[in-house]
């Protein structure tokens, strides 16, 4: 299909995503929620549905979910509601799900993405909900049956609807790195995909541009990747025009994500559905919090990507491209700031190596920027070295590896190595003056106006001093003394 | 006197003066039981070992001077209690094999005040009944008469108490389910205010109307229990935090100038006309203690039972969903697959008036019905409850008969759930009002008894029980005794 193909249909896109609130014990337990675990082996009597026990509300997810009900400038409700949704299956343990239906703890909030044009544009977030995860089946290594594993039952989680605001699988990811970026800064979530922490499912459908009404639409479940969400999504697009253009209609159902065949299937349509049979779960009294309580949230709200984002540019005049990936996590914007607060050099300078050295080995070693070989201290202090001349940029690359191996700070690896940087004069003017000496055929073709060849005398004079002169006098005394 | 025929404030005299040690009392019980149990029914577990062991370690508490304030008086629990390494059924197939790995909040805090235990007593499945006749193993026989229903669902533990095996049980009530039995077999039924004590390791029928109480000879002993039992606990959120009273201090006070509302309705065509003269000789009892009766209405009650039977039911079809065979419980052979396997389990685990009940609350939750029931039936209980409070602010109390008739026969409305459905007409609007109440003897006909039923407002006990007992101080209808176990 060519782009001209989609060029008479809108795209309509509302995303539901699932984040795992960062408690240490479930939502209506005791239990641990930590990850990774035996099976079965952090599930409780109250997890395990057993007779007679009892939900108690972990009050600490009242407390997360109102920091981002804040933060995104949303309404928290000063009275919620939990329900039960009654379903059967074999990793419900209850029969149903503690959810909220009717009266969430979130409602009417909102966030900003950048839209292909690079304008700001406003996605509705029409409520965020908590309710507890249900536990997992296993059927690997089990021959003819299904295995439960119970320790993801009960833990909490807050269900984040957006409006269906989005336009594209871009704005659609756009806005879940957004979403993602806001759970970290609030601590509220480890967001970490591959552990199913972040997780979310689409709402995708298609209409004729100019038509009012909403297209049917389908869903599709657990997407755990930005990557796979993207390609989800463009596939669920292409199929539905494709089948509205070959006269077929769009079946309002749930379909499933295969990321090796990069495609999306039929999992079960609207009339398989489950008639959930929603009531408030008489276990549980309303979730009642006082203004008081909102504005001691409020009060303890981490400054937000946006506001950082804003600040970084104005206070440490970064690029804005710059001050996008530095605020990407509240980890590295920390770091960033600790850098730019300990270097004589600008904050640009710290921003680059940032940015570029670190990001890159990071990168290379699979490393959380919490987990640097480099402290921000020790990258400062290499930093410094260059803007004081000690060193060339280009010895920097070299210092900056031996320091991420270990080797010390750039002080010890300067002194170790001899890599100090050649200023005296005297000592330069002795190098070039045998470099000239070597090569009187470039010189007399650079004097013949082949001025290229300045290059060619720096690279024989760096060569000459292992690098280690000042590239800038070496320029000075070389033009002058050709 | 012999012990099997004294109050739990009897023994407790008994036990301190050294007539007899919890160890003899128990032994004497356990045959005393052992000796019913098979006309009666009553039990579905005799725990003698646990209750011989735990009657020992009482004894020497008491020698060390360590007792509790129940310390070596025997009890019974319901079997909807979940004990730790005892079976507890809840009257139903689908637990009969299973043994509960915790104590319920009630029962742990019996068990600490010294309190020994007997046994697991009888009920309907899943305290789905008011004739016992629902559970798995077999109805119970009602002692005044063993061809009638004991009442239920707490038929087990008033049978056993109007019997003599035993002084007190446990019970619970959601829609009657302690008074009416309590009712039925001259005995005393106590339930107390929704959210007094704790429903944790209670096994749920209907979560916003369970509460758990107990079955007495005397309303002296349902306070003793009761301040025991009560209090907020971190386990149940809709126990409620407030400081537990001593119930028993203020039961000697005189009921003098206390205003009891009569309603009205109650003593319209549904009552039995002796059943009426009973009740009505009660109130004229109180009133010669110096009470004042005011009339007072209750113009919703009719739609009580109506109401009850929308909400019970939701619940419960709920509450009794993780009865699946998965992991505790009845589960079915050789299923072929995961839907075969809920359906036989549940098929075969549950019988047919808990299957009736999930059926209509499955329905009554239903996408396009949840408005028109549901909803509605939310709407009413809150009409319902209004009508009491309204009532309350001219009176303390609220005094009617416990059942419009006394104990029907066993078989006689099983077939009609209508009929059986309406003996708790006196009784459901207290827990749908979440109101503590009580049953209390009062009077025979035909040598069967019937009671008399007391209202109050929410944490109104104190008021329940002091009434109670000063009506208990000026008759003997609690001490009568069924003639075949004097």
């Amino acid at each position: 299909m060519t782009a001209a193909d989609h060029a008479g249909w809108e795209v309509v896109i509302g995303l539901e995503v699932h984040a795992q609130l960062a408690t240490t014990s479930k939502i209506f337990s005791g239990a641990s929620t930590a990850y990774g675990a035996e099976p079965n082996t952090q599930a409780c009597l109250v997890d395990l549905g057993y007779p007679g026990v009892l939900p108690v509300l972990n009050r600490e997810v009242v407390q997360m979910a109102t920091l981002f009900g804040l933060a995104v400038n949303a309404s928290v409700a000063r009275r919620s509601v939990f329900a039960r949704k009654n379903y059967f299956y074999p990793d419900l343990p209850k029969g149903y799900q503690i959810s909220q239906l009717e009266l969430p703890i979130v409602e009417h909030g909102e966030m900003l993405i950048s839209d292909a044009d690079g304008n700001d544009k406003r996605i509705g977030i029409t409520r965020a909900h908590l309710e507890e995860d249900a536990g997992k089946s296993i059927h690997e290594g089990l021959d003819d049956s299904s295995g439960i594993d119970l320790n993801r039952a009960g833990t909490p989680l807050l269900e984040i609807v957006s409006e269906p605001d989005l336009r594209s699988a871009k704005e659609a990811v756009a806005y879940l790195r957004k979403i993602h970026t806001i759970v970290r800064y609030l601590g509220i979530s480890d967001g970490n995909m591959q552990e199913g922490s972040f997780r979310c499912d689409a709402n995708v459908s298609v209409r004729p541009r100019g038509q009012q009404e909403l297209g049917t639409r389908a869903e599709i479940k657990n997407l755990n990747s930005f990557r796979f969400i993207e390609k989800a999504i463009n596939y669920e697009v292409e199929r539905q025009i494709d089948l509205l253009q070959d006269g077929g209609t769009v079946v309002q159902e749930t379909r499933l994500y295969d990321s090796d065949k990069d495609q999306t299937r039929s999992m079960r349509s609207k009339e398989e559905a489950n008639d959930y049979r929603y009531f408030p779960d008489p276990d549980l009294l309303p979730v009642e919090i006082s203004d008081e309580y909102v504005e001691a949230a409020r009060a303890t709200l981490p400054e937000l990507p946006e506001a950082k984002l804003q600040r970084f540019v104005a206070e440490h005049g970064l690029k804005k491209d710059d001050a996008v990936i530095l605020t990407a996590s509240r980890a590295l914007a920390d770091y960033f700031e600790a850098v730019a607060g300990a270097v004589d050099a600008t904050a640009q300078v710290a921003a680059n190596w940032v940015i570029g050295d670190l990001s890159a080995v990071l990168n290379r070693d699979g490393k959380d920027i919490g987990d640097s070989n480099i402290s921000p201290a020790a990258l400062a202090g290499l930093v410094n070295r260059i803007h004081d001349n000690t060193i060339s940029g280009k010895i920097a690359k070299q210092i900056f590896e031996a320091m991420w191996d270990g080797e010390g700070s750039a002080d010890e690896i300067i002194e170790a190595k001899g890599l100090k940087q050649i200023t005296d004069s005297s000592a330069i003017e002795a190098v070039i003056d045998k470099v000239i000496a070597d090569y009187p055929e470039q010189v007399a073709e650079y004097r013949a106006g082949k001025d290229k060849l300045i290059g060619f005398f720096v690279g024989k004079v760096m060569q000459e001093t292992k690098g280690q002169a000042n590239p800038g006098q070496v320029n000075q005394i070389l033009k002058a003394k050709l | 006197m012999s012990v099997y025929s004294q109050t739990l404030t009897e023994l407790a005299t008994g036990l301190e003066a050294g007539e007899f040690t919890s160890l003899e009392l128990t032994a004497a019980l356990l045959e005393r039981i052992a000796a019913h149990n098979e006309t009666l029914n009553a039990f579905i577990t005799i725990t003698a070992d646990e209750a011989l062991a735990a009657a020992a370690r009482a004894d020497e508490a008491r020698a060390a001077g360590t007792g509790g304030t129940l310390n070596g008086l025997p009890i019974v629990h319901k079997d909807i209690f979940c004990t730790r390494g005892v079976k507890t059924s809840c009257g139903s197939k689908m637990l009969d094999n299973f043994i509960s790995p915790y104590d319920a909040t009630v029962v742990e805090k019996l068990a600490a005040a010294g309190a020994v235990v007997l046994g697991k007593t009888n009920m309907d499945e899943f305290a789905m009944g008011s004739s016992n006749e629902t559970s798995f193993y077999g109805p119970v026989r009602n002692p005044w008469n063993l061809e009638c229903s004991p009442g239920g669902s707490s038929g087990g533990s008033s049978a056993s108490v109007a019997a003599r095996l035993i002084p007190a049980a446990t019970g619970t009530d959601t829609g009657g389910s302690i008074r009416q039995p309590a009712a039925l077999t001259g005995t005393v039924g106590l339930k107390p205010t929704y959210g007094r004590v704790s429903r944790y390791g209670m096994i749920a029928f209907a979560s916003s109307l369970d509460q758990a109480g107990v079955i007495t000879r005397s309303a002296e002993d349902a306070a003793r229990l009761l301040g025991v039992m009560a209090g907020f606990d971190e386990r149940d959120s809709t126990s409620i935090e407030q400081a537990v009273p001593d119930y028993l201090a203020g039961i000697g006070e005189s009921i003098r100038g206390l205003r009891v509302g009569i309603v009205r309705q109650h003593f319209d065509a549904g009552l039995d006309e002796q059943c009426g003269a009973r009740v009505k000789d009660a109130i004229a009892v109180l009133e010669s203690l110096g009470a004042t009766t005011v009339e007072v209405d209750l113009p919703n009650l009719d739609l009580s039972v109506p109401t009850y039977y929308v909400v019970a039911p939701a619940e419960c079809s709920s509450n009794l969903s993780r009865f699946d065979g998965v992991r505790f419980g009845h589960r079915a052979e050789n299923a072929e697959d995961l839907e075969d396997l809920y359906c036989r389990s549940r098929g075969e685990g549950f019988g047919d008036e808990v299957k009736r009940r999930i059926m209509t609350g499955t329905y009554v939750l239903s996408a396009g019905y949840y408005d028109a029931y549901y909803l509605k039936a939310q709407q009413v209980r809150q009409l319902i409850a209004d009508d009491f409070k309204q009532a309350f602010a001219d009176v303390d109390l609220i005094a009617g008969p416990t059942t419009p008739s006394p104990a029907f026969k066993l078989g006689d409305k099983v077939d009609d759930p209508i009929q059986m459905y309406l003996n708790d007409i006196y009784t459901i609007g207290a827990n749908l009002a979440g109101l503590p109440a009580i049953s209390v003897p009062c009077g025979l006909v035909d040598d069967m008894p019937v009671g008399l039923h007391l209202v109050s407002r929410h944490f109104g006990e104190e008021t329940l029980l002091r009434c109670a007992h000063q009506y208990q101080l000026q008759t003997d209808w609690h001490k009568a005794c069924p003639e075949a176990f004097k």
